[in-house]
C-alpha cells in the first residue's frame, strides 16, 4: 500500500512520472473523466482548509469519482474522542482513498499504519503539505520546462512557511538549483534547513533581506504570507506583514521570464497590480494543484491510464 | 574492589558512567524482576576514574539491549556462564527506540493520542541526532 505523507515519499523518478500524468491530465483533462468512476475519495479535515478541500474533491470528481467526509474535527467523531487510528479503520470500509488534514503533526502517519487504503497528507500542523509541494513542482517546471539549472528566491516567512521548507527539501534533488533567502532576520530558514539540508548538501544558497537587490539574478520569485497566528505579538506581526510588498514597480527590475509563485492565500504581500503582469504564475498554480492531485489519486489507486 | 557476590550465570553492565546506574535500573525495569540484581556505585576504574556496574542474574533476554545503547553505548555487557566471562559485547546506538524517551513537540500527534508508542528513529549517529517517527522533532543525546 503506497501512501503520501512527505514530498520526500517519492523518488525523483516517480515525481517526474507523476508530472507526466499531470500533465497530460493538463493537456486533455476530458479523457481521464471516467477513470475513477465508482471509487471514493473520503476528506478527513479536522481542520478547515477550504482551498485544499475542494482542490481534492474537484480532482475526485473531474475523474468521475465521488467524495465524503468532514470538515472540521466538530463534525467528526474525533469531538466524541475518536482516535485517528480508529477513525482510519472506519474509513477504510467506506472509502478508496482518503486525504487528511490535521492540526497534528504525524498524524496522517499514525493513519496510514492502520488503514487499509491509501492515505495523502493534505497538510499537519507545520509539518508537511506534499501536494502543495508538488504542484509548485509541477508549475516550476511547466513554466521552465525543468527542475534544475535554476536561480529560486524564496521570499517572506521562511521560519515557519512549511511550504518553503517542503520546497528546498525537493529541489535540491535537481542539478544547479541556487536558493536565494529573502527574510527579515526574525524569519529567516529554521537551522536544521540550513545545516541539515542546504549546508549538509553543499547547496549554493545566500540569504538577504532586501528583496529589490536580488531581483534580477532570479528566475523564480517564490513569495509567502507572514501568518497572524504564529506571533505572540500583534505589533511584531504588522511590523512583518508589510516588510515585502511585490509591486509592479519592483516587477520591473526583474528577468522578462521571471515567474511569480505564491501557495495563496495571499494578504498584501503581492499588490494586485501584479496580477495581470504575465509572469504571475500563482493562480496558474491553482489549477495545476486539481491536476496534480488528480494525478496522485490515479497513481495512488493503481489506475492504468497507459491506455487512453 | 569491593566483592558482591560471584555471579554463576548472569551478565554484568560495566562501565556505566559513574552515577548512571539507578537511571539504567529504572530504564530497565530491573525493579520488576525476581531475580538477583546488585548495583555497585563509583566503584574504582584505571580508564574512567571510578564507574558503575550493575550485575544481573540470569538470561540476557531480561533487558533491551536497545535501550541500553541509547543510554549510553559506551556500556560494556559482559555475559557470565560457570562464573566464567565467555563473552563482551559492545552496544551501539539503536537505529530505533520505543517509549524510551517522550516527544515534547506540543504539536505532535503523540501529545493528544495518549495510547500512541512513543517512537524515535536515528537521523544522524555521528551527531547522535534522533527525530520523532511521527513530527520530525529533533532530540539530540547529551
Amino acid at each position: 500500500m503506497k501512501h503520501l505523507l512527505n514530498p520526500l515519499d517519492l523518488s525523483v523518478e516517480e515525481t517526474d512520472r507523476l508530472l507526466n500524468l499531470a500533465d497530460s491530465i493538463a493537456a486533455d483533462p476530458a479523457k481521464y473523466s471516467h477513470c475513477c468512476t465508482g471509487k471514493k475519495l473520503a476528506t478527513l479535515f479536522y481542520e478547515p482548509s477550504t482551498r485544499t478541500r475542494l482542490s481534492f474533491e474537484a480532482a475526485m470528481i473531474n475523474l468521475g469519482g465521488s467524495v465524503l467526509g468532514f470538515s472540521s474535527a466538530n463534525s467528526s467523531s474525533a469531538s466524541k474522542g475518536e482516535s485517528v487510528s480508529d477513525t482510519i479503520r472506519v474509513i477504510s470500509c467506506y472509502a478508496d482513498i482518503c486525504a487528511m488534514r490535521h492540526p497534528k503533526e504525524g498524524a496522517p502517519m499514525v493513519a496510514a499504519s492502520k488503514s487499509r487504503i491509501p492515505v495523502i497528507n493534505a497538510g499537519d500542523g507545520g509539518h508537511q503539505h506534499p501536494t502543495q509541494t508538488l504542484t509548485d513542482l509541477m508549475t516550476i517546471r511547466s513554466l521552465r520546462g525543468s527542475l534544475g539549472n535554476l536561480t529560486i528566491g524564496l521570499c517572506g516567512d521562511l521560519k515557519f512557511g512549511r511550504t518553503v521548507h517542503s520546497l528546498i527539501n525537493s529541489l535540491i534533488r535537481y542539478d544547479n538549483v541556487k536558493f536565494v533567502l529573502i527574510s527579515p532576520k526574525e524569519l529567516r530558514v529554521p537551522d536544521y534547513i540550513r545545516d541539515d539540508v542546504l549546508d549538509a548538501n553543499h547547496i549554493e544558497y545566500k540569504e538577504v533581506e532586501k528583496l529589490e537587490d536580488v531581483m534580477p539574478e532570479l528566475d523564480i520569485l517564490y513569495m509567502t504570507r507572514v501568518q497572524r497566528e504564529r506571533f505572540f505579538n500583534e505589533d511584531e506581526y504588522l511590523r512583518m506583514k508589510n516588510f515585502y510588498i511585490l509591486d509592479a514597480e519592483k516587477m520591473q527590475l526583474a528577468k522578462p521570464d521571471m515567474y511569480v509563485l505564491h501557495p495563496l492565500p495571499r494578504v498584501n504581500e503581492i499588490s494586485v497590480d501584479v496580477d495581470d503582469d504575465p509572469r504571475a504564475a500563482y493562480f496558474k498554480q491553482v489549477q495545476n494543484g486539481v491536476y496534480v492531485r488528480m494525478a496522485l489519486i490515479l497513481t495512488l489507486l493503481g489506475i492504468d491510464t497507459s491506455n487512453l | 574492589m569491593l566483592n558482591v557476590g560471584q555471579l554463576n550465570e548472569g551478565f554484568v553492565l560495566d562501565h556505566i558512567e559513574a552515577g548512571k546506574s539507578m537511571q539504567i535500573y529504572d530504564n530497565l525495569g530491573l525493579g520488576k524482576l525476581d531475580c538477583q540484581v546488585a548495583i555497585i556505585k563509583n566503584a574504582r576504574s584505571n580508564k574512567m576514574g571510578k564507574k558503575d556496574i550493575i550485575k544481573i542474574e540470569g538470561g540476557l533476554d531480561l533487558v533491551d539491549l536497545d535501550v541500553l545503547g541509547f543510554i549510553d553505548h559506551n556500556i560494556t555487557v559482559n555475559i557470565i556462564k560457570n562464573g566464567e566471562i565467555v563473552e563482551k559485547k559492545r552496544l551501539s546506538l539503536p537505529k530505533r527506540i520505543t517509549n524510551v524517551i517522550k516527544c515534547k513537540n506540543p504539536r505532535c500527534i503523540t501529545s493528544i493520542e495518549q495510547e500512541l508508542d512513543h517512537v524515535f528513529t536515528l537521523t544522524d549517529e555521528d551527531n547522535q541526532v534522533y527525530r520523532c517517527l511521527y513530527c520530525e522533532e529533533k532530540y539530540i543525546k547529551q
